[in-house]
């Protein structure tokens, strides 16, 4: 995290003039209240943290105050004066610059070329590119943002392109910058580059906006902290006089678990899935996993890290036998399944929650209970005969909703009316139910709130208690550390190390940005 | 070898003149699909304004107010698409395949109604070669490509603007980027609509002008479904080009190469209907050998909704 001296610059910043208000903020979608009568205040020079669970409503105030969305009634004040922002235009006329969670870059096209779109500088006719490069230099030059103006951005690493999301509102003359969960897609490296251009720029007057749902961070970097759940405020606090768990509480609005807690791991279990020399290849055809050895014993969980597109889909793909290896082998118990479909490796006692849910975990316009028998449907008791028995479906599928915390456990809800906590549950419940020897999880919370991880993560020590043998791939340090026996790193599609769950960040990231790897070698 | 040569000269320039109706419907093809939005319709506005071109010379007697009437009927026929596929977010296969159909049945219903029979209309006034002075001279080549209508000097000019507008101009920047990420142009204050109506609307008048030439300049009279295809094989020229302006003219002038090797190659060798096949083979091969490795523009046929 970065350093930044709290103790004068708190002070000063108390007095800085207030750049935005947000006052009474209301948003409905349908009967939701996404946004229910929210205010916030933003000061000049400060680093303000929007927090929040998944769906709780910081987005859609954002999008409101980035003019995506117009409110049903409460008013915005830049300046002290009142507002009215109908589109993006009128958001970036007043200073005001979004960074999306998912960035909104083209790219074919280059950095400077998606820095200036919209906003082109002209000689004639035609689009003066000498000048974009030059303007797009001289804003990387002041912040300390490295970044090729020339380079085409499907040719950046995630981090990189962040950047370029950046310089497009510094370009456009922002004041106010909005950064919608900036680290997700970082290394711990890069996120603390993030947080020392952030400090670089409120230093230079801007105030920036910084939503995330997680907590370590905003401890770090921001000066005030507004909790929102709900759709509503539920405190406005300073980040000096609080700590992780107040955060988490006023958040989730219980008392959180932030710790997992774990036996020790038994040891000297069985190998029960492995993986020798596997080569796996992408949808583009590159080499995505080369030549991946692995081995998950019972009773343990083996933690992939990595930052994401190193390979880890495609990796647990190949293992789930949902992708064609293309050399090495896969083991369950010891029997060689590189050739065995998904079907049948899932009769050996696989049990695989895919990375992405909304379209491989789940047929999103089917009933839970048809998703809850979707690879058990041609099994009694769900048919018999070529006959497919719904009462069966249904009632087992009432039965795992109710173990699994499914809200609603209503068998007949569509699957794609869920939130994604409660969706990711369901394939849980699904996955786990049928007792299997193996299980792979990729990404298990992703997009989940933070009650919702609590569950998966209890879930899966459950299971680890239970003797199985759990292959764990996560994006999230955190998870991987507190839930993993072991940790393997895959960078560029290969193991680069392992370590156990006490590493320090440090070593993880070096490893993760495929360094160090003779150091732990 | 004198005979080669001999035939050369009017190859070429039969490559020419069958060329520009496909590359101007493929200009025209590549602002609507780098916008975003696929135009199959192509055929259909190229029929449309064929006919129309030629109406509008019937009666006025003048091949410019015929050029006019088409520039027109191609802009209104490809706005109707734009506001089908942009504005109602219909599916753009099915909006262009409306299109053809109109521009079918509508040119067959009014050629009775207008002409008094189908078939072939009366002959109208059309666009006449004009030899430029000098160049026209150069041995082989002059005559091919400098002695022909006003039309196809205009196509000449187009393909290099086409590739200014497009990679050089910030209208060209924001096109190209409506056609990939349009949620970047919007979030970056540029109207996603308003770019691809232009991007359509362009599309419209390019191939308005490839029909007008082919009712006008190659012939000087409408027939009933006289496009032939040819709006297809703009489109396939304009993948195989990598929807790039000088790629997408480079890949017409090979289909029109093809056709006018079909027309001129000694017919008593191989059947007629075999070398007829010809440019449309040519344009299968070309699809199938390229189209796996061409990149399109990513948000192509996916209409565009604010959250």
């Amino acid at each position: 995290m970065s350093e930044r001296e709290t103790g004068g610059e708190t002070a000063g910043v108390a007095e800085a003039p207030v750049v935005l208000e947000m006052r009474g903020v209301t948003k409905t979608f349908g009967p939701v209240r996404a946004n229910d009568d929210i205010s916030i205040t933003l000061h000049r020079g400060e680093i303000l943290g929007l927090l929040g669970e998944n769906g709780a409503g910081k987005s859609t105030l954002m999008k409101i105050l980035y003019g995506l969305y117009s409110p049903d009634s409460g008013s915005v004040f830049v300046d002290g004066e009142e507002v009215r922002i109908r589109d993006p235009k009128d958001a970036v006329s007043l200073g005001i610059g979004m960074v999306h969670q998912h960035f909104t870059l083209i790219p074919p096209l280059t950095v400077a070329e998606n820095i200036v779109l919209g906003a082109e500088p002209r000689k004639g006719a035609s689009l003066d590119m000498e000048k974009a490069i030059k303007s797009t230099e001289e804003l990387c030059e002041r912040y300390g943002l490295r970044v090729n103006p020339r380079s085409r951005v499907a040719d950046l690493s995630v981090g990189e392109q962040q950047r370029v999301e950046i310089l497009k509102t510094l370009y456009r003359e922002a004041r106010i910058l909005i950064l919608d969960e900036p680290t997700a897609v970082l290394t711990p490296q890069e996120t603390e580059d993030l947080f020392s251009v952030l400090d670089e720029l409120v230093s230079d007057g801007l105030s920036i906006i910084l939503i995330t749902h997680k907590l370590g961070e905003l401890l770090g970097v921001s000066d005030e902290i507004t909790i929102i759940r709900d759709g509503k405020v539920v405190d406005t606090v300073k980040t000096a006089g609080t700590s992780e768990g107040d955060l988490a509480r006023l958040m989730v609005g219980r008392e959180v678990l932030l710790r997992v807690e774990k036996e020790p791991a038994k040891g000297g279990g069985e190998v029960r899935l492995a993986a020798e020399n596997l080569v796996v290849r992408s949808n583009t055809g590159a080499v995505a996993a080369g030549g991946v050895d692995l081995a998950v014993c019972a009773g343990e969980i083996l933690g992939i890290a990595g930052v994401d597109g190193n390979g880890q889909m495609e990796l647990a793909e190949a293992l789930a036998g949902v992708r064609p290896a293309e050399s090495g082998a896969v083991y369950i118990d010891g029997r060689d399944v590189t050739r065995l479909g998904a079907d049948a490796r899932q009769e050996l006692g696989l049990a695989y929650v895919p990375e992405d849910r909304g379209t491989k975990g789940l047929v999103q316009d089917f009933t839970l209970s048809e998703n809850n028998a979707l690879k058990t449907y041609d099994e009694p008791p769900f048919s018999k005969w070529g006959w497919i028995f719904p009462k069966a479906m249904r009632r087992s599928a009432a039965e795992n909703l109710r173990a699994y915390d499914v809200r609603p456990a209503n068998p007949d809800a569509r699957a794609g009316s869920l939130s994604g906590g409660n969706q990711q549950k369901a394939i849980l419940a699904r996955e786990l139910s049928g007792d299997p020897g193996v299980i792979i999880a990729a990404q298990p919370t992703r997009g989940v709130d933070v009650g919702a991880i609590e569950f998966i993560h209890r879930q899966l020590i459950k299971q680890r208690a239970e003797g199985k043998a759990i292959l764990l791939i996560s994006l999230e340090l955190e998870e991987v550390r507190s839930l993993s026996d072991r940790i393997l790193v895959l960078y560029a599609g290969k193991i680069v190390g392992e370590v156990g769950p006490d590493a320090t960040d440090e070593q993880l990231g070096l490893l993760m940005a495929g360094r160090g790897m003779e150091k732990s070698a | 070898m004198e005979d080669f040569l001999g035939s050369l000269g009017p190859l070429l320039a039969s490559t020419i003149r069958f060329a520009t109706p496909l590359v101007f419907a493929a200009l025209g093809g590549l602002f609507s699909e780098r916008s975003g939005v696929v135009n199959i319709g192509l055929e259909g506005l190229m029929l449309i304004s064929a006919f129309t071109g030629v109406v509008g010379a019937w009666y006025s007697g003048n091949a410019f107010v015929g050029l006019g009437f088409g520039l027109a009927a191609g802009l209104i026929f490809a706005l109707i698409h734009a506001l089908m596929c942009i504005t109602f977010e219909a599916d753009q296969i099915i909006s262009g395949t409306a299109i053809i159909l109109l521009a079918l049945g509508g040119t067959g219903f009014l050629m009775v109604e207008i002409f008094g029979s189908g078939g072939t209309s009366p002959r109208v006034p059309g666009f006449k070669e004009i030899p430029i002075p000098l160049l026209s001279d150069i041995p082989l080549f002059g005559p091919a490509l400098f002695s022909q209508s006003l039309l196809v000097y205009l196509m000449y000019a187009l393909i290099p603007i086409t590739w200014f507008v497009v990679y050089r101009t910030p209208f060209g920047l924001r096109l190209r980027a409506t056609g990939e990420v349009p949620e970047a142009v919007d979030t970056a204050g540029v109207s996603v609509t308003r770019m691809r109506y232009f991007g359509v609307a362009l599309s419209g008048i390019l191939a308005a002008f490839g029909g007008v030439y082919l009712s006008m300049g190659l012939l000087s009279a409408f027939s009933e479904g006289m496009t032939g295809g040819r709006g297809f094989i703009a489109l396939a020229a304009l993948i195989f080009g990598r929807w790039n302006p000088i790629g997408a003219a480079g890949a017409a002038l090979l289909f029109g190469f093809a056709q006018a090797v079909t027309v001129r190659a000694p017919q008593d060798v191989v059947p007629n209907e075999f070398l007829q096949m010809i440019p449309y083979v040519l344009t299968i091969v070309a699809l199938v050998a390229f189209a796996g490795r061409a990149v399109a523009p990513a948000a192509i046929g996916k209409p565009y909704r604010k959250e």
